[in-house]
C-alpha cells in the first residue's frame, strides 16, 4: 500500500486509533499491534494521585514505539483549547495536535469558527494541526489557507457508530482539496465503514469506540485494517461509476435461440 | 497561599512549581503544568513563583480518542 504523508512523515498505516475504552490496558497494547496502526491518540487530564495514573499510562503507550497524536478533547473554548494544546507540546514533545473545540453537548459538534481561530492561533506558534470538523467545505478551505496539511471531518457525531451520513459532501471535499491529506475521524461503527471512506478516497480513518467497544475488540482491530487495505487498495485500482440500469455481463453475442424464429 | 490547583481551591505552603509538586506528591516526570492559561516550561518550575489567586492546572498523559 502506498504510503500516506502527514506533515512530512510517511506511514505504510491508514489506520489511526484512540486509546481510550477498552477493557483493560493489556487489551489496548495488543489492539494496537493487531491494528497496525503507527499513530494512537492521547490526552492530557489533571491527575489527583500524584501523577501515577497517568505516568504508568505513558509507559504502555512507549513500549508500543508508535507515533502520538495528542487532542484537545472537551476543550469548549478558543483559550482552552490553545493552552491544552501547548501543555501537549511539552508533555509529549511533539508540534502535533488534534484540534477539537467542541461546541454542542449532544451532538459534541465542532464549534467550526473556535477551531478556525485556534487553529490560526497554534499554526503560528509552530503547531502541525490535524484540525476535528464537519464536512463542511469553506470551513476545510479556510483550515487550508491557514496552513492546515491534515484535515479530518467527521463521518457522524462521535461515538455514534453511523458511518459516513453526508456522502456528498465529503466527495466534494476530497474533489476540492485534493492538496490535504484528509482523514475520516469519528462515527465510523464498522469495518465496511472505513472501507467506503478509503474508496471515496479520503486518506485514512481515525477511530477509537468501534474497536474499544467490539465484543472482541482485538479481532475487530485486525478487521478494521483489513477494511483500510481494501478500501485504499480499491480507490487505487479505480472504482466503476454507479448506474441507474442494468447492463449484462455475460455477453450478448452468441445467445443460444437468439432471435429464433418460431 | 491561596490558589486553584486544577480547580480546586487549596491553601499552599510552597512558593514555587517544583515545590508545590512535593506538597502535592506528585511523582514522576511526564507532567505539564500551566499558570493562569500560561505553559511553564518544566525548566523554570523551580524558578516560577506562585501568587496568591493563581490557577494552575497540572496535567497528566491519559487516554484520548
Amino acid at each position: 500500500m502506498s504510503p500516506v504523508d502527514f506533515y512530512g512523515k510517511q506511514f505504510s498505516s491508514r489506520l489511526l486509533i484512540g486509546t481510550a475504552l477498552y477493557p483493560s490496558p493489556a487489551i489496548m497494547q495488543q489492539v494496537i499491534r493487531a491494528s497496525g496502526a503507527e499513530i494512537v491518540t492521547v490526552s492530557l487530564r489533571r491527575e489527583s494521585s500524584g501523577g501515577r495514573i497517568g505516568n504508568a499510562f505513558w509507559d504502555l503507550i512507549r513500549e508500543l514505539g508508535v507515533g502520538v497524536l495528542p487532542n484537545t478533547a472537551g476543550c469548549r473554548s478558543v483559550r482552552e483549547a490553545v493552552t491544552t494544546a501547548q501543555l501537549a507540546r511539552e508533555l509529549f514533545e511533539t508540534a502535533w495536535i488534534k484540534l477539537e473545540v467542541i461546541g454542542d453537548d449532544e451532538t459534541l459538534q465542532p464549534d467550526l469558527v473556535g477551531l478556525v481561530e485556534a487553529a490560526a492561533v497554534l499554526i503560528k506558534d509552530g503547531f502541525q494541526v490535524f484540525p476535528y470538523c464537519t464536512e463542511d467545505l469553506t470551513v476545510a478551505q479556510r483550515l487550508r489557507d491557514l496552513g492546515c496539511r491534515v484535515i479530518m471531518p467527521w463521518a457522524a457525531p462521535i461515538g455514534s457508530a453511523r458511518g459516513i451520513v453526508n456522502r456528498d459532501a465529503l466527495k466534494l471535499l476530497r474533489a476540492r482539496l485534493p492538496e490535504v491529506a484528509l482523514v475520516v475521524d469519528a462515527g465510523l461503527g464498522a469495518p465496511s465503514h472505513a472501507a467506503d471512506a478509503l474508496e471515496l478516497g479520503y486518506d485514512a480513518v481515525l477511530l477509537n469506540t468501534a474497536i474499544a467497544k467490539a465484543g472482541d475488540p482485538v479481532a475487530m482491530a485486525k478487521a478494521f485494517r483489513l477494511a483500510v487495505e481494501a478500501g485504499r487498495a480499491a480507490h487505487q485500482a479505480g472504482l466503476m461509476g454507479a448506474r441507474d440500469f442494468a447492463s449484462p455481463s455475460t455477453p450478448i453475442v452468441g445467445t443460444p435461440f437468439w432471435h429464433a424464429v418460431s | 497561599m491561596l490558589v486553584t490547583v486544577n480547580g480546586e481551591r487549596k491553601e499552599i505552603a510552597a512558593g514555587n512549581l517544583t515545590g508545590l509538586l512535593g506538597e502535592m506528591e506528585f511523582e514522576g516526570r511526564h507532567m505539564a503544568i500551566a499558570v493562569n492559561y500560561r505553559v511553564v516550561p518544566r525548566l523554570r518550575w523551580a524558578k516560577t513563583a506562585l501568587n496568591d489567586g493563581d490557577q494552575i492546572e497540572i496535567l497528566t498523559p491519559r487516554q484520548g480518542g
